[in-house]
């Protein structure tokens, strides 16, 4: 006990700021949403709030709008974690080999779209996909390169609208994962894939059982956070098709606010968030778990 | 054989350059071009000519100066604060020992999974009860809080490769804890603030969500929100919004090219990622 209350007291000088703030900012914002979750909420006047049991979560599954986002949800992770993660690997790779010159420059330019705003990055993407011969996509595809006879109405369509919102997605995120995937190749002593060419070894192959397994902790926290960031995409949407057409490219992240900020009912938009959370937690689960374990020296 | 192999690569990365820089490129001609009632076509981008008075323009109008000092003002003490108080949090979790660290910190981590935007509710109530809504404090308290889960996470792993043996030379001079933290681990750790700096200076320049919900008066805004003011008020002006978001967008890449050395030196691939 005295010796505890030592160690506290040690610690506190470094700790007790920064807890104090996380608790005020996160965890009791966090405590309090879940708690929201069971209420028809009144944001003018809170102490008048009703009880509403599980019925906000009945909403959740009932509610047919939750299927079209979830639907986006999960299809903006099922496409945009593999695009990210090939297209920054790939980027790596090229960029680390022996033969390529001006490494620096390359990282660089290739990092560029991942500083900058996602607000003004979004309102280019949605010029560029313009609708008619404007918008340069358009023209590039049909007056340029003859692809196609007329041009396409990008944001008209479900389909084409959720491909621009990928596109940004994956065109913003690549260099993230490159920058990453770059620092850990360099970390791997070359004596490793000296001793696989003299044994005949592929490059591919090279790649595939050393490379990989030796960069295992990474790949498991880049696909945690590519993860996260699909499913909690929030500003692409926002502003490109602002859920249009008909709402069927909303995701659950901005139902959820427009539930919230448009029709104020926070209650059924925490509900929303809790479900949002617990299925992130779940679709990260085995990678999570493989992070504390495997750590590899060398 | 080899010299074909390696021009392949350069072209593949140079077509991949294409495809990065390309929309910047249409970003930068569509500011430098006048006709701002339709969005210009291609080929008036190609050949018309070009000026810079969407530039002066954007920076003249709607208290564009003022939004961008309030930016720089938020941004700046944002990174200060959360900088310092993450590091001494990190090394709190990777060097001391006290009942409940362990959970302390898987508690943390946990609430890195759980969406953000909800959080905004009942982070308002908060400031409200401080009556810090509208206030610069009010902001950068919020932003500093909300973040520094994240960075301490970040940051823990670095100090914890640092070897315990080089804390020996600082005990043998009669240094305590503070002494070690200040003249070992801020310093062996330089590459790891500096792209954490490069990350909450991002972060917190393009925020977007909080700052219209916490700030309500108009001289308070900070860019995001004054960019978007401008799609709005200027509908059809899109060399002007262009020119103003590329203004918006040159403190980050200043603050890239600075920290950018740091950046490339950090090793993100192992160590940083223990739980």
């Amino acid at each position: 006990m005295r010796k505890a209350l030592k160690q506290y007291a040690q610690v506190s000088p470094y700790l007790v700021v920064g807890l104090a703030l996380t608790l005020a900012f996160v965890l009791y914002p966090m405590a309090k949403g879940m708690y929201i979750s069971f209420f028809h909420y009144n944001v003018i006047k809170p102490e008048t709030s009703e009880s509403a049991g599980l019925s906000n979560f009945k909403h959740v599954f009932t509610d047919p709008m939750i299927g079209t986002a979830l639907r986006n949800s999960l299809l903006m992770a099922i496409v945009t974690v593999p695009g990210q993660w090939i297209a920054g690997i790939v980027l790596a790779l090229l960029i680390q080999m022996k033969t390529v010159r001006l490494k620096v420059f390359w990282r660089l330019i290739y990092y560029v779209p991942v500083i900058s705003s996602w607000i003004v990055v979004s309102y280019l993407f949605r010029f560029l996909f313009a609708d008619g011969h404007e918008g340069m996509i358009n023209y590039l595809l049909v007056d340029i390169l003859h692809l196609i006879g007329e041009p396409i109405g990008w944001l008209q369509n479900t389909g084409t609208a959720n491909l621009v919102v990928w596109l940004v997605s994956i065109w913003k995120g690549a260099g993230w994962v490159m920058v990453l995937y770059l620092a850990a190749l360099q970390s791997i002593p070359r004596s490793l894939y000296e001793a696989a060419e003299i044994d005949g070894a592929r490059p591919a192959a090279a790649f595939l059982n050393i490379t990989l397994p030796l960069v295992r902790p990474l790949t498991a926290y880049v696909i945690i956070n590519l993860v996260n960031g699909a499913i909690q995409a929030f500003i692409q949407v926002y502003a490109i098709t602002q859920g249009g057409p008909m709402d069927s490219t909303q995701l659950l992240n901005t139902y959820l606010y427009k539930q919230a900020f448009q029709y104020f009912d926070f209650g059924y938009a925490s509900a929303i968030s809790v479900c949002l959370g617990v299925l992130i937690f779940a679709l990260t689960y085995t990678q999570q778990r493989s992070i504390g374990r495997d750590r590899i020296e060398f | 054989m080899k010299k074909l192999e390696t021009t392949l690569v350069h072209l593949l990365l140079v077509i991949g350059i294409i495809v990065v820089i390309g929309p910047f490129a249409y970003m930068v001609l569509t500011s430098l071009t006048t006709d701002n009632y339709s969005l210009p076509s291609p080929q008036k981008l190609m050949t018309d000519t070009k000026t810079l008075g969407n530039f002066a323009q954007a920076w003249g109008k709607n208290h564009f100066q003022l939004y961008f000092r309030n930016s720089i003002v938020v941004t700046g003490f944002t990174l200060l604060f959360s900088l310092t108080l993450s590091s001494c949090m990190a090394y709190a979790f990777a060097r001391f020992e006290f009942p409940g660290k362990e959970k302390l910190f898987r508690l943390f981590v946990f609430t890195l999974f759980v969406p953000a935007i909800i959080n905004i509710i009942p982070q308002f109530t908060i400031l409200k009860s401080l009556r810090l809504v509208d206030s610069y404090s009010g902001l950068i308290l919020l932003y500093v809080g909300s973040g520094l889960v994240g960075s301490t996470f970040f940051l823990r792993g670095f100090f914890e490769r640092i070897p315990r043996e080089l804390e020996e030379s600082i005990v043998i001079d009669g240094g305590g804890r503070f002494t070690i933290f200040r003249s070992i681990y801020i310093p062996l750790s330089l590459p790891a603030l500096g792209t954490l700096a490069i990350f909450s200076f991002q972060g917190t320049w393009d925020e977007f969500v909080v700052a219209l919900t916490v700030m309500k008066s108009e001289a308070h805004r900070t860019l995001p929100i004054a960019l978007q003011l401008f799609r709005g008020q200027y509908v059809s002006f899109y060399g002007l919004f262009f020119a103003a978001s590329i203004i918006a967008l040159i403190p980050t890449i200043i603050v890239f090219l600075v920290f950018q050395k740091q950046f490339v030196k950090a090793n993100l691939s192992d160590g940083s990622l223990k739980n």
